[in-house]
């Protein structure tokens, strides 16, 4: 969930109230929104570098604001003010219009054919006669980065580059070329760069490295240039220093390249639509031409306006309320949708800023929200249904009571764990086995998913080895395999393992258990119809200290005294015998 | 219990006297040891009001063991000065004498004995005087019998020597009980069969039990704390009506996963550092062929009223393994079988299971946890009902101040975080997640329209945690777990 950082002070005056944190923080509760911190810069830097670094940093209130991942139309002071002023009924939503260019020639940009290997998208706007303060170039800067965070995905999806138009001289070409032939001064270097010295420049940058990838491996990079040869920027990476704006800068020009179309159109109309506000005409954004590889042109931003018409009827029963159409219409209003009655229907104007509403669904919650959440009448559903436990859960369930009953303690141990773990800790081959593996893990502690419970059981032993003795474990719960017949190409198997660790090997006590579990579950002695246990040999065992289990002529798992070399690989001390068997066979 | 002639013996003496006597007096009426007398006070005191006895603290002097084998022989000096024949002995051979050493040099200093050094044969020791007055002895002996008492610094210079010590006695003044009695009865520890057999119980005096002591931990195994919870949770469910899901596939396919719940390709969620992918198996290649089609289409270009995400959707996407990162995967194959039905029956279900994330890990964020998820679908669920729904689950938890706030997930809308006030707190807690399931996922599933499904998910350990008083998650989950703490915890009852 992304964060926003406003100043106080600056909020409340555009909001045109003050509020006490409290009532701020209701206002953010009804709205969807999260107070999550009250701070300052100062604060900020005291807690992350020491008190040194904080002097002298303003300590100006600032407010951190949770926004919902969807709402990018809240990722800046402008739109925070706007949803709020609205949803308070305070100022109407304001109807944003792309206009012809004054000299009635739209500036242009061209994409060439080369960008459809490495990043095809392009699309462009003017903001005309626009007056930055310090605190509105901020606010721009800073919400171009809350999109690139979030939107554009790390800037994979989409980047912006934001250009003084009259450093400029259009028509624009978006092309791409070889790294090695993309000469330019970056922004903020003093000199010319090729890309392909950029790359390797910005590999110790902090903030640009993060970038890098997305081009890097592609034999050419994307490049925008004006009529007169002049580098915008390369994107994603970079713009160019001679376009960059200022606080002085009176026309931008915004260009966003993208992978994803959809996305780069949202970010445009998101830029424009926030920062049209400050125009000598407020929302209105200039037109730009983008010319297509094959001839066709398009003219942005886009700035869709779509009706969705829905009855009042749909809100209500799907809310849970009985409002009039009118009233619902005035709901839907005060969240941005301006909306009214015609006959029975609400026709519901979806705006620009609105990217998140793609269907009615959408729009049932925000009548919902301007209804306010908690006004809503909690009812209970009229289902009538009646609970059953999974076969599988319920077994577990019992088996459980009675192996605590019989003096074992339950562990509760990791589902994931690494190779070494279930492999040659055990004395087994992690080649041979059916294990399920992990092709990201961050450390060796994720590497599989467990083929058996010992290993947890032995390192719980290994964590509890002050605890008086004997340590009586047990835990039933699932293993992972590896299995073709089923659609994902592995399953769970529920399992039973217990450990018994002393000053003797106890093999008589977990053998015991073993005949108590198969009273429990109703299996008797006995070779054919009931269970039997008889030598085998495993790795995980002392030699001659290992059983394999039979129940209903299938093998269901092992018990024995574990071999000298697997106690000391878990860090043991003492003997230690163990049962492990599949539960599965007895539902 | 000490020897009953001794406690007799003791009783009978306090018989006698008004207000009491000391513990250290008796021993030496009586001849024994002070220690014989302590135990019989013990061994008293044990049955009941039969004395008083009050501790107390004297300090007196005593001889060391030397100074009571001065006191027995005579000091060195003298038994060197009495080791001396009127003709002298060789100074060397004096020296071999046990006392030779210390009680010549003290002789000496007495003037009781001269050395001839210029004697032929070497030198050679006489007595300088007739008799001797042994004074070290004497008042040795005065300290044995406790006659008068030395003076303050004729005790320190025999301390010095080391022949006195002043030694602390803790003794008891005894009086009376109130239940005072010459005779004893001896006390019986416990009821045995054969008192019960023969009646004898009935003449018996049983020895009082110590109530303030702890009883023998009995020895028995523990459930787990954060499995305790894990039953509790499901007897609400269950009380409630609601069937449990088969959450038994910790593998899952991105497309069950993601996809079906309508989370676009390009999530965040999806990212490696979010999500652990697979190796092996690394894909999953079975799907519903018609479904995923459907699911492919409302992804890319929309449909059943939606937007859709307009974007390039993948079957490789889809296709990945993953450990899944939340139960309701296994809700959208269950609503999926529902939605395959002849005829749509309303179904309640619920799941609490283990999920995984493949994030940054601290004191309460594990790579894996238990989600805790409810379904209820049926026609025309209300977000009123979801609330009436989540009132009456938190009720059972002891939950009952709750309130929503709007929120955002990819696959509800609306969706609702449930927060709860906290009394300690004293704010407003987030206890879990909440919606309605989007069309565009219900809808291609097949289910009808009119079919609302709604749902919320809390994680089992935050309540476990909150509940035991735990802080940090590897003392709950793992094999780092306490076993003290496992063998301690209480029952579980989630409203009291």
């Amino acid at each position: 969930m992304p964060t926003v950082s406003v100043k106080r002070d600056l909020l409340f005056r555009a909001l045109d109230k003050e509020y006490t944190d409290e009532e701020f923080d209701e206002l953010c509760f009804e709205f969807g929104l999260e107070l999550d911190e009250i701070t300052s810069e100062k604060d900020i830097i005291l807690r992350e570098q020491g008190d040194v670094k904080a002097e002298g940093a303003s300590d100006v209130v600032l407010y951190k604001i949770d926004v919902p991942a969807n709402r990018y139309d809240l990722l800046c002071l402008e739109g925070l003010v706007r949803g709020l002023q609205v949803f308070k009924e305070k100022i109407d939503a304001p109807h944003y219009r792309r206009v012809p260019a004054s000299s009635g020639e739209p500036q242009r940009l061209i994409i060439t054919e080369e960008t459809v290997a490495v990043r095809p998208h392009a699309v462009a706007a003017v903001l005309r006669n626009i007056t930055f303060t310090p605190e509105r170039y901020e606010s721009f800067i800073e919400l171009q980065e809350k999109l690139h965070q979030n939107v554009c995905r790390k800037r994979t999806l989409v980047a912006i580059g934001t250009h003084d138009l009259d450093t400029l001289v259009g028509p624009f070409t978006y092309t791409a070329k070889p790294p090695g032939d993309i000469l330019f001064r970056p922004l903020n270097q003093s000199r010319e760069f090729t890309a392909t010295e950029l790359m390797s420049l910005y590999k110790t940058d902090s903030h640009l490295r993060h970038y890098l990838h997305i081009i890097e491996d592609e034999p050419v990079f994307p490049v925008i240039y004006d009529s007169n040869g002049v580098v915008l920027s390369m994107p994603p990476i970079i713009n160019g220093d001679h376009s960059k704006i200022s606080l002085n800068t009176k026309n931008v020009f915004i260009e966003c390249t993208a992978t994803d179309l959809t996305k780069a159109k949202i970010v445009l109309d998101m830029v424009v639509t926030m920062f049209s506000e400050y125009c000598e005409e407020p929302f209105t954004i200039e037109e730009t031409e983008v010319v297509y590889p094959d001839g066709r042109t398009i003219l942005y931003p886009e700035l869709e306006y779509r009706t969705e018409i829905l009855s009042g009827d749909l809100i209500n029963t799907r809310v849970g309320i009985s409002e009039d159409a009118e009233s619902i219409a005035r709901l839907l209003t005060r969240m941005c949708l301006r909306s009214e009655v015609q006959g029975d229907r609400i026709h519901v104007e979806i705006p620009p800023t609105r990217s998140d509403i793609i269907h009615a669904c959408d729009i049932v919650e925000d009548a919902a929200i301007a209804y306010g959440f908690n006004n809503i009448v909690r009812t209970t559903p009229r289902t009538y249904t009646i609970g059953n436990q999974l076969p599988m859960n319920k077994l577990t369930e019992l088996l459980r009571m009675d192996l605590a009953a019989a003096g074992f303690t339950e562990a509760l141990t990791f589902a994931l764990c690494s190779q070494e773990d279930i492999a040659d800790k055990l004395g087994h081959n992690i080649a041979e086995m059916k294990a399920v593996h992990i092709a990201n893990p961050k450390t060796a502690e994720f590497q599989v998913a467990r083929t058996t419970l010992l290993p947890g059981l032995l390192k719980t032993v290994a964590a509890n080895r002050k605890m008086p003795l004997p340590l009586k474990l047990f835990e039933i719960s699932d293993v992972v395999l590896k299995d073709e017949t089923k659609d994902v190409g592995a399953r769970n198997n529920r399992r039973l393992c217990a450990v018994y660790y002393n000053k003797s090997p106890g093999f008589e006590v977990i053998h015991g258990l073993l005949d108590r579990v198969m009273q429990l579950l109703d299996v008797k002695p006995g070779k054919r119809e009931g269970y039997h246990i008889q030598a085998a040999d495993d790795a995980t065992y002392f030699p001659g200290r290992c059983a394999e289990i039979f129940a209903h002529g299938m093998s269901i798992g092992h018990l024995g005294v574990l071999h000298p070399d697997i106690i000391s690989r878990f860090e043991l001390t003492m003997p230690c015998s163990a049962l492990d068997v599949d539960i599965e066979p007895f539902l | 219990m000490a020897d009953t002639g001794i406690l007799e013996s003791l009783l009978r003496h306090l018989e006698k006297v008004d207000d009491g006597v000391d513990s250290q007096a008796v021993a030496a009426l009586l001849g024994v040891d002070h220690q014989v007398i302590v135990g019989a006070v013990k061994s008293l005191q044990a049955i009941g009001d039969v004395i008083s006895a009050e501790q107390q603290t004297s300090k007196h002097w005593e001889l060391t063991e030397e100074g009571a084998e001065i006191a027995a022989q005579g000091s060195h000096e003298a038994r060197v000065f009495g080791a001396i024949p009127e003709d002298g002995l060789p100074q060397s051979e004096l020296m071999k004498l046990p006392s030779g050493k210390v009680g010549f040099s003290k002789a000496m200093s007495n003037k009781w004995i001269r050395v001839d050094k210029a004697h032929e044969g070497g030198p050679r020791v006489f007595k300088m005087v007739e008799s001797i007055n042994d004074l070290v002895r004497e008042k040795l002996l005065r300290v044995q019998q406790g006659k008068s008492q030395l003076e303050e610094k004729e005790k320190n210079e025999l301390k010095k020597r080391k022949l006195l010590t002043e030694v602390t006695v803790k003794s008891y003044w005894i009086g009376k009980g109130s239940s005072f009695s010459t005779t004893i009865t001896k006390q019986e520890t416990e009821l045995t069969s054969e008192m019960i057999a023969s009646g004898s119980w009935r003449e018996k005096k049983f020895k009082p039990y110590n109530f303030e002591s702890m009883g023998v931990a009995p020895d028995c195994g523990h459930l787990h704390p954060l499995m305790k919870v894990r039953t509790q949770f499901r007897q609400i469910f269950l009380e409630m009506g609601f069937t449990e899901m088969p959450t038994n596939n910790f593998i899952e396919s991105s497309f069950w996963n993601f996809d079906s719940l309508f989370q676009p390709q390009q999530h965040p969620a999806r990212d490696q550092h979010d999500t652990f992918f697979l190796s092996d198996p690394a894909l999953a290649y079975e799907f519903p062929q018609e479904y995923l089609e459907r699911v492919k289409t409302i992804h890319s270009q929309g449909g059943y009223g939606s937007q859709g995400y307009k974007y390039d959707w993948k079957l490789e996407e889809a296709q990945k393994n993953i450990l899944r990162t939340h139960t309701t995967a296994v809700s959208a194959r269950m609503l999926y079988k529902l939605a395959q039905q002849e005829q749509f029956t309303p179904v309640r279900y619920f799941s609490i299971d283990r999920v995984f994330r493949n994030e940054t890990l601290d004191a309460t964020h594990l790579a894996e946890f238990h989600q805790i998820e409810g379904v209820v679908a049926d026609y025309g669920l209300t977000l009123g009902d979801l609330m009436g729904v989540l009132h009456q689950f938190f009720t059972k938890l002891g939950i009952t101040k709750l309130r929503f706030k709007p929120a955002y997930n990819p696959y509800t809308e609306p969706s609702m975080e449930v927060f709860s006030y906290h009394e300690g707190l004293k704010k407003w807690v987030e206890v879990g997640n909440s919606g309605v399931f989007r069309p565009e996922m219900l809808l291609p599933m097949g289910l009808p329209e009119g079919v609302s499904v709604i749902a919320w998910g809390l994680s089992l350990e935050r309540p476990t945690m909150i509940k035991y008083g735990i802080n940090n998650i590897r003392e709950l989950v793992g094999h780092k777990v306490n076993l003290q703490m496992v063998y301690d915890s209480p029952l579980c009852r989630l409203d009291s």
